[in-house]
């Protein structure tokens, strides 16, 4: 059996605004390492808040969470930053980069901001995943000059500059059109089965949800399924 | 590496809104200038107006005074010890005016660390005769040397040198107002009559002007020797010994200790012209308070403006903190867009507050009771450039405070699931 790079134990979380809404009731599931895993459910189940936690930037819930054995439970934000730029890359359904920077300076920041390779090698390295997304040649060019899908690649290379453990989408096709979002679910599949990323991406597209390895699907907060990889359903 | 990263990204931030930032920059730029400009123009005036007083004016002045004796026979009397002393007969004496054994309490002050010299004087009442009428005056005997070097007496003649005064015997250096209402130019002689009636013959050398027109009316100048000559006494007769110190703030205390230990009144400038020190102090406060006014509006400029900034770079600002960028870091960012913001408009500020200072320098300013002044008197004290410098530091500080804080607060849950 792989490691499980996340461990959610019960995780439970309420809205206090202005009435008390539960939102997830006692989540509990595991990732392991090199599953390409999907979250389906209709809107407004808590599949986004669910992410949102796993990916440490919401603290607010009940239950524990593990992530490469080490609980997140009590840790100060400057840590969790720290967690969230080392192990968790990030793709959303808006592609969030700085307009400021071009591309390449953009999928660089993490990197340095990680501290831990020198510029020219986090260049290198920022200059790679590029290459493996096919968008080496906008390297120099500036994110208003690309287009939706173009800027989604960058995205993703972003999220892969510090090779994190895992990386986590929020319904990262949801902007995109079809040819797009296959194009994107292409790189994911080639990520986690040649690269052996860890991928976990919520998303209320059933079709894409269908060609991961598992789906876990959620309904007003609980999960009511959380699939079986694949290759034991074939 | 950190603080490069930073930097970049504080850079990249603001370049992306040069416009807004150079007015940002312009507001500290210009509260800078006008800062530095008004207190270079507030103390070269004060130093103007103080120093016409103040250079003419000794530290301490030991003199005597026309005073009956402080102990009457009577009260030297056992028998009317617990009576009331009516019986006041011994009055002044004449001679009472000389300082007694003057060149031991010159020699002793000179020798005395705290000085930074000492110019003995001697001063006669007089009436200048023009024609029928007399007008009153003082003559002032002085070592024309010292009187140069401690009270920069050479800066207030204004025709004639101080020199001719120790060349020329029984020379005479005229106030300029008294000079006018006799009519005489250098070179002429005058009349002069003491207080016991007896005339002396002067010769003009040159004409004095203090900028206070009352002195201008009745001072002259004449050397120590000239004057013991009208008054027909001896070398060492001196009525005033003026003391210039190294510490000014020093003179009261050593005021008190001169008159114990010399016998002789003391006066101090401190008291003499405490109406200086009080015009001057209040001067002072109010340009800073001006020059600190303009300063915290430009922070406000800031503040708005980084605001602003955030506002508008909420996503960015998500982005950061989502890849990994804790809350201290994004308040760095801010922090020092606000610090670079305040650094260069601070540093243009203090250069242009030198220019413009300078500027001020040049326009003329003549006034007939100024003689030394030509242009707008302005002080290039470094102070004003090191308290703009902090200032503008502290308040873009400030203003980019409460900012970056909200920035550093900014949830990036709220941003990402509100698109």
């Amino acid at each position: 059996m792989e490691k499980k790079v996340i461990e959610a134990i019960g995780i439970s979380k309420s809205f206090h605004n202005p009435i008390t809404v539960k939102v997830l009731t006692d989540v509990s599931f595991s990732i392991h390492a090199g599953e390409f895993v999907s979250v389906v459910g209709k809107s407004g189940c808590g599949k986004s808040t669910l992410l949102y936690i796993l990916s440490t930037m919401d603290t607010n819930y009940e239950g524990e969470l593990l992530l490469d054995g080490i609980s997140m439970n009590h840790k100060k934000d400057a840590e969790l930053a720290k967690v969230r730029n080392e192990k968790i890359g990030f793709v959303f359904q808006f592609h969030y980069l700085l307009n400021e920077f071009n591309n390449l300076q953009n999928v660089t920041l993490p990197g340095l901001k990680f501290g831990k390779l020198t510029t020219q090698e986090v260049e290198h390295n920022a200059y790679e995943k590029l290459k493996i997304l096919g968008i080496e040649n906008e390297a120099m060019k500036y994110p208003n000059q690309l287009s939706g899908g173009q800027k989604q690649r960058v995205a993703i290379a972003r999220a892969l500059v510090n090779e994190p453990l895992i990386i986590m989408g929020d319904e990262p096709t949801g902007n995109l059109d079809k040819k797009n979002s296959d194009m994107v679910f292409d790189i994911f599949k080639e990520l986690a089965e040649e690269y052996h990323q860890s991928l976990l991406i919520v998303t209320h597209d059933l079709d894409f949800a269908a060609k991961t390895h598992r789906t876990i699907t959620m309904e007003d907060g609980r999960i009511i399924s959380v699939g079986l990889p694949q290759n034991e359903v074939n | 590496m950190k603080i490069k990263l930073i930097t970049r990204i504080s850079v990249a931030l603001l370049t992306a809104r040069l416009k807004q930032t150079m007015v940002a920059a312009f507001g500290v730029t210009f509260s800078i200038t006008m800062f530095i400009a008004l207190l270079s123009f507030m103390g070269g005036l004060n130093k103007l107006l103080d120093n016409l007083i103040l250079n003419r004016t000794p530290h301490v002045r030991l003199y005597n005074e026309v005073l009956p004796s402080l102990t009457q026979p009577i009260a030297k009397s056992d028998e009317y010890a617990d009576n009331y002393h009516f019986v006041r007969h011994i009055k002044p004496k004449n001679e009472l005016l000389e300082i007694r054994n003057s060149a031991a309490i010159i020699n002793a002050l000179k020798n005395d660390p705290n000085v930074r010299g000492v110019a003995p004087k001697t001063t006669v009442p007089i009436f200048y005769n023009v024609g029928a009428i007399n007008l009153t005056g003082v003559i002032n005997g002085i070592d024309v040397d010292e009187e140069n070097r401690l009270f920069t007496f050479q800066d207030y003649v204004v025709q004639g040198k101080t020199t001719d005064l120790k060349n020329i015997p029984n020379g005479i250096i005229l106030g300029i107002g008294a000079a006018k209402k006799m009519l005489v130019q250098i070179g002429d002689n005058i009349q002069i009559t003491t207080s016991d009636g007896t005339r002396f013959p002067l010769k003009v050398l040159g004409f004095f002007q203090s900028g206070v027109e009352e002195i201008d009316k009745v001072q002259s100048y004449a050397t120590l020797a000239t004057t013991q000559k009208i008054l027909g006494k001896s070398p060492s007769y001196i009525t005033d010994i003026q003391i210039k110190l190294f510490d000014m703030t020093l003179a009261p205390a050593l005021a008190k200790r001169y008159h114990t230990l010399f016998e002789t009144e003391a006066i101090d400038i401190q008291t003499a012209n405490a109406q200086f020190e009080t015009g001057s102090s209040v001067r002072t406060m109010i340009s800073y308070a001006v020059g600190i006014t303009l300063l915290i509006v430009a922070g406000f400029g800031i503040y708005n403006i980084l605001n602003m900034m955030i506002y508008e770079k909420m996503d960015s600002i998500a982005i950061l903190k989502a890849t990994g960028f804790s809350g201290k870091d994004v308040n760095a960012i801010f922090i020092t867009i606000a610090l670079t913001i305040g650094l260069l408009g601070g540093a243009l500020g203090l250069i242009l507050g030198l220019g413009l200072s300078a500027l001020i320098g040049q326009i003329p300013f003549n006034t007939p009771s100024l003689p030394t002044v030509k242009t707008y008197p302005i002080d290039y004290n470094p102070k004003f450039y090191l308290i703009g410098a902090v200032f503008s530091i502290i308040t873009t500080y400030l203003a980019g405070y409460f900012p970056s804080r909200k920035a550093s607060k900014i949830d990036p849950v709220d941003i990402i699931r509100g698109k």
